[in-house]
């Protein structure tokens, strides 16, 4: 229970491991557009391929990638549903009462489905696989800088995000200690319906908030101890530095835009309406 | 083992020194409570000081007001000679460089580490400072020797035992390279192994490093391994002396609801019990102190058997 807190994180050595988070985030915002950018099947295969190509280069298992899919299965249900029965064509495949599916809605669905998948394995491939919690939270940061001059508090949302990093593991325990303390005079959290174990969890949030409130307490007085005063003048140990490897990343992810756009106009085998 | 540290430590020129300080908590109704009274107290440079007190008695506040977390009612702070704090209010410039000079390991290990990975932490400090990157670098490889803990550098900090965390949050103030370091009762949420390591660095500290230590502790084993003992009672100082000088006068302790340490209590016993049984000059530790025990009942011809 106490690694949940690398979340999502698979530590490793790729290319994609290794890059400069900043550069890791501008290719999945071009990535993102591209996917919606890319209308053909042609376009859309290529786009498969390189994601497929990035998700082979991490070294992560391929179920571990299944399973990123799995809690966006509803969605994917969902959108071929509606895509099915909702989109109107030339060509009727088959008719029941008020249901009307045509080849194209057939098309459209699998399109959408591919996509939506796509958007999914691609944040999870370039992102929140491929890059630890605490270096997200720097390339964030360092993006965001320029907004600090419109006084959008860049500095004090990556520390809330560090503290946080940092205080899941602690306040997980936590929460497990109160929880078997409590079981241990009686309690019971896994029987009744919801809202009789909702109010079986109350007696662990009021310790767990308390003591949460305590902590936070605590940490304030330590960070001023240790000088802290905001994100001015403050340095970093690690500075973030563009290599090699992020340019030929985005090189990549250049040349894969532009084949997406070749593609979508040349090669439109057929085309989401 | 223990050496009296008198000659390296500079008595003329003291570190830190207050003069008739005095603070009060407010609380919610506007009550007063007052913490500390008139407490006068100069520790020289590279001093081991442990101060003693019972639940209440102002340790914690005494500390604040030292690294200005809190600021005095009444009194006077100097610094290496500079007036810090009161009479006149300090400004920013001014607490944060003595928040530098003076560092602060707290209490509850999990409460004062900030990132999630142990460079990152030490490298907290010295970031605020604004240190230059690599400067950070060298400070933070420095500080996680001095503590024993480098090969724990990219460690997750959460994974670490309470004895490994207090030693990460210590090298997070020697990357500040402050000339005193603050212990609010640092070791007392920590397994003896933890305990020891904990006392072993904080020793080191002091004795290679010459770092003036502050250690506030309820262990009186601690206690004894300082060069000067403070005694806090009620917000007032009751007593301070040398470790042998306090714990020779155990009904004045009592008198405080503070004990001496088991060795020295049972050093004293015998003494009472045994004829001939001797009381040694300074305080031992458990080991040394069986060691003597053992060496005085040969002495005396005692079997210890
Ligand atoms: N934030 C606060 N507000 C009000 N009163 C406080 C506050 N902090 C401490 N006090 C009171 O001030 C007195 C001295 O507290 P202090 O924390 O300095 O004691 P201490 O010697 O550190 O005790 P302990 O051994 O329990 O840590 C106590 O009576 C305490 O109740
Ligand atoms: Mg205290």
């Amino acid at each position: 229970m106490r690694d949940i807190t690398l979340g999502q994180y698979f530590p490793g050595n790729s290319a994609l491991h290794k890059m400069d988070p900043r550069a890791k985030l501008i290719l999945t915002v071009i990535f993102i557009v591209v996917i919606f950018v890319a209308r053909s099947v042609s376009a859309l295969l290529l786009l498969s391929a390189v994601t497929i190509g990035m998700m082979c280069s991490t070294g992560i298992s391929p179920r571990v990638y299944l399973r990123g899919i799995k809690p966006i299965m509803f969605v994917i249900v969902f959108t071929t549903i509606l895509n099915l029965f909702m989109t109107r064509g030339d060509e009727l495949l088959f008719e029941w009462g008020i249901i009307h599916i045509y080849r194209d809605g057939v098309n459209n669905a699998i399109l959408m489905v591919v996509r939506i998948t796509l958007l999914v394995l691609g944040s999870c491939v370039f992102l929140s696989y491929t890059t630890s919690p605490i270096s997200l939270t720097d390339g964030l940061e360092s993006l965001l800088r320029p907004l600090s001059k419109i006084h959008v508090p860049v500095h004090e949302f990556s520390m809330i995000m560090t503290i946080a990093l940092r205080f899941i593991p602690t306040l997980i325990e936590e929460t497990d200690k109160i929880m078997s303390a409590q079981k241990a005079r009686g309690a019971d959290f896994s029987s009744g319906g919801l809202i009789k174990r909702a109010k079986a969890l109350l007696p662990v949030l009021i310790p767990l908030f308390v003591s949460a409130f305590k902590r936070a307490d605590e940490l304030a007085v330590a960070m001023e101890c240790r000088c802290y005063r905001g994100g001015e003048g403050r340095t970093r140990m690690k500075v973030l530095r563009y290599h090699a490897r992020d340019g030929v990343m985005l090189g990549i992810m250049a040349l894969t835009v532009a084949a997406v756009v070749i593609a979508n106009i040349y090669v439109p085998i057929y085309r989401l309406r | 083992m223990i050496e009296n540290n008198e000659n390296s430590v500079d008595i003329k020129t003291p570190f830190i020194e207050v003069r008739d300080l005095a603070f009060a908590y407010e609380d919610a109704d506007g009550r007063r409570h007052e913490a500390l009274r008139g407490v006068s107290l100069s520790i020289p440079k590279g001093q081991f000081v442990a101060v003693l007190g019972h639940n209440g008695s102002g340790k914690s506040t005494f500390a604040k007001l030292l690294n200005m977390i809190l600021l005095p009612d009444k009194g006077e702070i100097y610094v290496d000679g500079e007036l810090v704090s009161s009479p006149v209010e300090p400004d920013e410039d001014t607490i944060f460089a003595v928040r530098r000079r003076i560092g602060m390991v707290h209490q509850n290990p999990d409460n004062q580490i900030v990132a999630s990975v142990v460079e990152e932490d030490v490298a907290f400090g010295p970031e605020n400072l604004g240190v230059a990157p690599d400067e950070i670098r060298r400070r933070v490889d420095a500080s996680l020797d001095a503590v024993g803990m480098r090969e724990y550098a990219l460690a997750t900090t959460s994974h670490l035992s309470g004895g490994q965390k207090q030693r990460v949050a210590v090298a997070g103030v020697i990357a500040m390279l402050p000339e005193c370091i603050i212990f609010d009762e640092s070791t007392s949420m920590l397994d003896p192994s933890g305990r020891r390591d904990v006392m072993k660095t904080i020793q080191y500290l002091n004795r290679e490093r010459g770092i003036t230590i502050i250690h506030i502790t309820h262990d009186m084993s601690e206690a004894a391994l300082a060069d000067r003992v403070v005694v806090l009672s009620d917000g007032e100082l009751y007593l301070d002396g040398t470790p042998d000088e306090i714990f020779s006068r155990p009904d004045k302790l009592r008198a405080v609801a503070l004990d001496v340490p088991q060795s020295v209590s049972l050093l004293h016993e015998l003494a009472k019990s045994v004829e001939g049984f001797r009381v040694p000059d300074c305080i031992k530790d458990a080991e040394e102190c069986a060691e003597y025990i053992s060496m005085e009942f040969d002495r005396l011809g005692i079997s210890a058997r």
